[in-house]
Parts: C-alpha cells; structure tokens; sequence
C-alpha cells in the first residue's frame, strides 16, 4: 500500500466524481439569473446524458457527443421556457415534472436499446474512450501527491472549469450579462428600458440547460456508458440546486462550492482507506458510519441553506430579487 | 343525463358480475389443485420490471425462463406489481392486487418485503406467499428462498487466486454492498477469499463496502481506489452493476463479477462472475404449488421452509471461463465443485482445500479462525450452520481486511 498515492488518489476523485456538480450548478446559475427557477436540473442531465452518449457513439466522437448532450439539454430547457415564459405555468412544478419527464426519457431510451441489444458498450468506441483519458498538464502535474491528482484530468473537466469561468465573465463584465441580471432582478424595468425579457429568458434558459447536459453527458462516460437500473445522473441535480445557493449565484464561487462538496462526497469512498493508511492522524475516520458519509453531503447542504439565510443583508446576495415569479407584461 | 348515468351504472354492475364470476371460479380451481394452463403466477418487485440489468432484472428473467420452461403463457398467467418500496403499507397494497387478480402463488422478491409477507400470509391461507432473501415462513403457505452463493463465490474465487499467482500480486480487492451488516455479504465475501487462498494462501483480500445496495458511481470508484492505493490485482464484487470490473480493465487488472456474465462488459479484465439460475428455484417452487393440492400443503410439498439450494441444485454457479483465466482454472474449479456437489465437504468447515491448477486437491484439517483471531470451527470440524451463513455471520475470515 502506497500512502501518498491514497492522497493523491483522493485529491483525484474529488475532482473527476463531482465535476457534473459544477456543469449543473452554473447552468442553473444561469437559469436563476434570467429569473426562473428551474428545478427539472436532474432530468434535464439525465436527457443530455443518455441521448449524448448514444449519438456520440454511434459517431464514435467525444466532440458529437458534447454537442448532442448539449442540445438534448437546451430542448428541455425550451419545454421549460414555453412553458413558463410563454404560457406562465408555475416554475417549481414546471421543473418538477421535468425531471419526472427527463427520467422516464432516461429509461424508456436506455431500457429499449438495451432490450434490442443495441445499447452502445464504451469499450468498442476507441475515440471516446481516447477522449476521455487524462491529459495531464506539463510541469504542474509532475508536482508530487498532488499534482497528479489537481492537474491531470480529462478534457471534460477542463471544459466544465473554463466553462465556469466563462459564465462568471459573461454576468459581470459584459453587457448582455448585466442585461440578464437586470431581467431577473426586475423584469418590469428592464422591459422599460427595452431589453426583451422573454428572448433573453429563452435564450439563456436554453443555454444554461444546455450546460447541464454536458454534465450528464459527462456522468455517462464517467460510468462508461454501463446501463443499469440506477440513473446515472445519482441525485447530482438536485445537489447542483442546493449548490447554487452556496455558491451565491456566482459560477466562479461554484467552483469552489463543488470541490468543498466533492470533498465531503469523496470522502465517503477514500475515508476508510485513509484511516488505514494514516491510524495516528486519521484513525478516527473509520469509525464513522457509511451512513453518516452517505449523509453527509446532505447535511453539508442544509447548513449551507442555513448559514446562507441567516447571514441576511450583510452580505451582498446573488439572489435574484425576481426568482421564481413569471412576468407578465400586461400585468406591469 | 340520466340516460348515461343509467348506462354508467349498468356496465358497472356487469362489470361486477364478471368480477364475482371470475373470482368465483379461480377460488374454484385453487382449492383443487391448479393446472398449469389456469395457474397464476403474482410478483412483487422492488424495481422496474423493464429494467434490462440487475436484481429485479434476474428475479424476473428467472420467473418468466421458469413459467415458459414450463409450457406457460407469461402474458396471460404471470401478474407483476413493480417499483414497490419496501413499505409493509406497499407491499400489503400489492398483495392486495395479485390476489384480486386471483393468482395461486406470489413472489416478493425484496429482503424489506418480510413482514408484510407474514401478515398477509395469514390473512390469505389460500394463496402461497415465497420470500426472497428472508428468514420468515410458516408450516402452511409461506416459505423463504435463498441460494448458497458462497460456494459459486469459492469456485470463482479459485479463478481469482490462480490468476493473482500468475501476475505475482497477492492483493486482492473487493467492492462489497455491506460488509458484516449483513449475513449475505458476509458469507459471500468469505466464501471468496477462501476459494482465494485455497491456491494462494499468501493473498489478502481488500474490502470497501458501500453501505448500499446500489451506488454505481461510486461502485468504480472503490474499485478504482483498490487498485490506485491497494495494489489489487484482481477485483471482486458484491454489487449489481458492472462497474468495478470496468474499472479493473481500464486499469489493466482483472476481476471477478456478480449476478451475470460481465465479460461482455469488461472483455479484457473479466475472468468468472458468481451467477444465480432463479428459473431453478421459480421453477420447483410453481411445480410445487401446482402439485400440493392445497396452498396449505405448499411448505409440506417443498420439503422445508427455508429453500437453500447451492452448487448440487444448479441454484447458484460461475459464469463461463472468459480467456482472462490462467490454464488450468477449469479444472481447479471442477475438482472443488466435484467435492461440493457429491456433498463430500462444505465452505465453511474445519478442513481446508489447497487447490491446484493441474486440478489436485488437498485436504488438510485446518480450524477456521476469523480476522481478529477467533477460532469459528475447529480443525476438522463441522461446516457451520446454514442459520448462520443465512443469518448470523457478522465476521470475516482471517486474511480479509476491510478498507
């Protein structure tokens, strides 16, 4: 048993295991940002996840793959938009049923393939398993312990990182971006000062879903496209909506909030290994129930909730002062 | 509008007299032993039965291979309640459906079904109610079912050992659902690692347990961490989905899969999977019922209560060799079922196998000692209790370290 390779594997795992945390987190920013509270997150990447891995195998390309994956999830984001922008339907149960619809498309899709024997197997698609190998990055990787772990991953990864970045630059340093926060502050005075809020809700709904299913799509290569009676996607969904308000709709924070989180995730698979490795010091993690790790990210999730609420006005809140509320524009 | 009313109600009270009619004749039928064209067969199961893979997936192929082995029609005479939690409120609702249906025997097929099982057992004498998994039963018309995986696990465990000779890696990894929570993951982990060190008495098992039954994401990567920070060479699984082993042959290590063939899944890494054949329990337990008459006589008809079938009924076994295995294995594993079958020695007794691949074996009387020291049975003594493999087993053999 080689200690330091423990670290180093679990400096690894955090990152690759909850990556999908961070692709569905600043997608939902996104959603958030424009106004509407979009709590279909779950089944939109279960969407992006399933078609994304069959369409990109089939072209046996990592590059189709992320695009499919991409577009599956903006056209759950268009369900979503037509029907709360245009139709002013109610966004939580809106977003509800589209995770009770991503998950159904989910199973109907993998079950029937699997049934005709068709189910694409990762193993026979040489391009995405190539594409998806590590990259590791010169000179920052070769640091010891934890280069290998912080600084070589697969493209995805980088992806979802520069995609945060991104985002964070697009809501605060550009125009179209302070547009968007201004709809979802106040849809009402953006409309007057003639920013069309309904084709900036759609655009971006479908743009930040679309983000989501890359991160589903991601979820199935990391499961290496082995079907089973589990979803993929494993309950991420509904944690990137808890992160959200962690990270205070900042997709930069996000970054942070995913690996705080993954940290707490992971530790429920290195813990025990680590207690082995390092009895002095660390011991005392194997005397925590699974239960307990199972938990964990859940509890971490209320404290967040807690702490985020409590700290009130004294912080500058991310929150979207018209979040949730459909606008109307006859109603103004 | 009185008009549709009146019709509303005239084909409801038609429609109730079919009911009754049906119900009429099925009570019938019951109660003077059913033939196999009016036989009906009710389901209780905790996943989708659409699923294509996994525990309900095995239970339902094994239900439906059975029925048509059997010249049955699935669609006329098999009735399925799925995705019923385990919720005695549930599982009572579901029972509730299958005997409206006016099915002769019903399945449950999840552990949590167990006392929902007993309490409508009791209220339904008429119709045979057969547990998976559980401990419960009665004299009359409910019986428990279990198969004694842990010998189909020391077969592949043999596969296991002769491998880790092969590549000179004594580490063996195991992704395990529990660990000694449970009887099932207990003996089953045990029953391995022992095949193990019947080639290779210098390996370790590794065991990370998942404390769930199903957690595929993190299923690869416990498996990951075996290989990454244990040096495993070969891994094991107690877990549904393929996972670990698609985690060994990204590593270039082997494995040892569950529930199904997974060669297809890892063609590189996979060596034998411990597989169940339910179509032989399915299939005994629907003769049964057919044949005793009463649903009464049903558990008197078995034989026993708890149906614990092993290598000699062909309950449980391996998968077929996969070209991974070292030259050799087939006959290992020949030798040692040879041994089980003819019921000459048991797993977990005071005699221990020294295997080799040219199909040689040794028996020596060995005490069987736990991980902490403790003596279990004593050199030549008796193979334990089949209460305790099913029920009590709450510790692992010496050489397995959980992780």
């Amino acid at each position: 048993m080689d200690k330091l390779s423990i670290i180093t594997s679990f400096i690894h795992s955090i990152i690759v295991m909850n990556i999908p945390l961070l692709y569905g987190t600043v997608g939902e920013i996104l959603v958030e940002k424009s106004g509407s509270l979009n709590l279909g997150v779950e089944g939109t990447m279960a969407v992006g996840a399933v078609i994304g891995y069959i369409c990109g195998c089939w072209a046996n390309s990592l590059g189709v793959g992320i695009l499919t994956a991409f577009v599956m999830g903006a056209l759950c984001g268009l369900i979503f938009a037509v029907l709360t922008v245009s139709l002013q339907a109610n966004q939580n149960i809106t977003g509800l049923t589209l995770t009770t619809f991503g998950l159904g498309v989910y199973f109907f899709v993998g079950n029937a393939l699997r049934s005709a024997k068709a189910f694409p197997t990762m193993n026979d698609y040489d391009s995405i398993r190539a594409g998806f190998e590590d990259i590791p990055i010169p000179l920052l990787s070769k640091i010891p312990v934890i280069g290998p772990g912080l600084f070589s991953h697969n493209i995805l990864v980088y992806l979802g990182i520069a995609i945060a970045v991104l985002v964070w630059w697009y809501l605060k340093h550009t125009s179209p971006g302070l547009r968007l926060r201004s709809i979802g502050e106040n849809p009402a005075a953006a409309d007057s000062v003639g920013i069309s809020v309904n084709r900036n809700k759609y655009l971006h709904i479908c743009l930040g879903c679309g983000i989501m299913g890359i991160g589903g799509y991601y979820m199935s290569l990391y499961m290496s496209g082995s079907f089973n009676s589990n979803c993929w996607i494993n309950g991420y969904g509904w944690i990137a909506v808890a992160l959200v308000i962690f990270a205070n709709w900042n997709p930069a924070l996000a970054i942070v909030g995913t690996f705080v989180f993954g940290f707490f995730n992971t530790l429920r698979v290195s813990g025990p290994s680590l207690a082995v490795a390092f009895p002095g010091a660390l011991g005392w993690l194997a005397g925590i129930p699974t239960q307990l790790y199972q938990a964990l990210p859940f509890i971490i999730t209320a404290i967040v909730l807690v702490v985020t609420s409590l700290r009130g006005n004294k912080f500058s809140s991310g929150l979207p002062a018209a979040l949730g509320l459909n606008y109307f524009r006859e109603e103004r | 509008m009185k008009k549709i009313v009146a019709l509303f109600l005239a084909v409801l009270m038609l429609l109730s007299f079919v009911g009754c009619a049906s119900t009429g004749t099925e009570t019938g039928t019951g109660e003077g032993g059913a033939a196999a064209a009016d036989f009906k067969v009710g389901a209780i199961y905790i996943n989708s039965k659409n699923d294509t893979a996994g525990y309900t997936f095995a239970h339902h192929n094994g239900i439906v291979t059975a029925m048509k082995a059997m010249g049955m029609d699935v669609d006329k005479q098999l009735f399925i309640v799925d995705e019923v939690p385990e919720d005695a409120e549930q599982v009572g609702a579901a029972v509730d459906t299958l005997v409206g249906k006016g099915v002769n025997i019903i399945f449950g097929i999840s552990f949590g079904y167990i006392d929902a099982m007993e309490t409508k057992a009791a209220e339904y004498p008429v119709v045979i109610f057969s547990h998976a998994t559980g401990y419960k039963s009665n004299s009359t018309n409910f019986n428990n079912y279990f198969g004694r995986a842990y010998q189909a696990r020391y077969l592949a465990g043999i596969a296991a050992g002769l491998k880790s000779l092969a590549i000179g890696n004594n580490n063996v990894g195991y992704v395990a659902a529990y660990g000694t929570e449970y009887a099932e993951t207990a003996s089953g982990i045990n029953g391995f690692a022992m095949g193990v060190q019947s080639v290779n008495p210098d390996a370790k098992v590794y065991v990370k347990k998942l404390g769930t039954w199903a957690d595929e994401v993190n299923e690869a990567a416990f498996a990951k961490e075996l290989i990454d920070s244990f040096g495993c060479g070969v891994i094991s699984q107690h877990c549904d989905s393929a996972q670990p082993q698609i985690a060994a042959e990204k590593a270039n290590v082997f494995g040892c899969g569950y529930n199904s063939d997974m060669t297809p899944d890892a063609p590189k890494a996979h060596l034998t999977a411990a597989i169940w054949h339910w179509d032989v329990y399915y299939g005994t337990a629907i003769k049964a019922a057919m044949e005793c008459g009463e649903a009464s006589k049903f558990v008197e008809k078995m034989g026993t209560p708890a149906y614990y079938g092993g290598l000699k009924e062909n309950f449980v076994d391996v998968s077929p060799l996969s070209e991974n295995c070292v030259e050799g294995t087939d006959k290992a594993i020949a030798a040692v079922r040879k041994l089980i079958v003819d019921g000459e020695w048991d797993v977990f007794s005071g005699v221990k196998l020294s295997v080799n691949a040219q199909g040689e074996v040794v028996k020596t009387d060995a005490a069987l000692v736990d991980n902490q020291g403790n003596e279990i049975v004593p050199a030549g003594g008796e193979s334990v209790a089949d209460s305790v493999i099913t029920g009590t087993m709450n510790y692992f053999v010496a050489g397995v370290e959980l992780v």
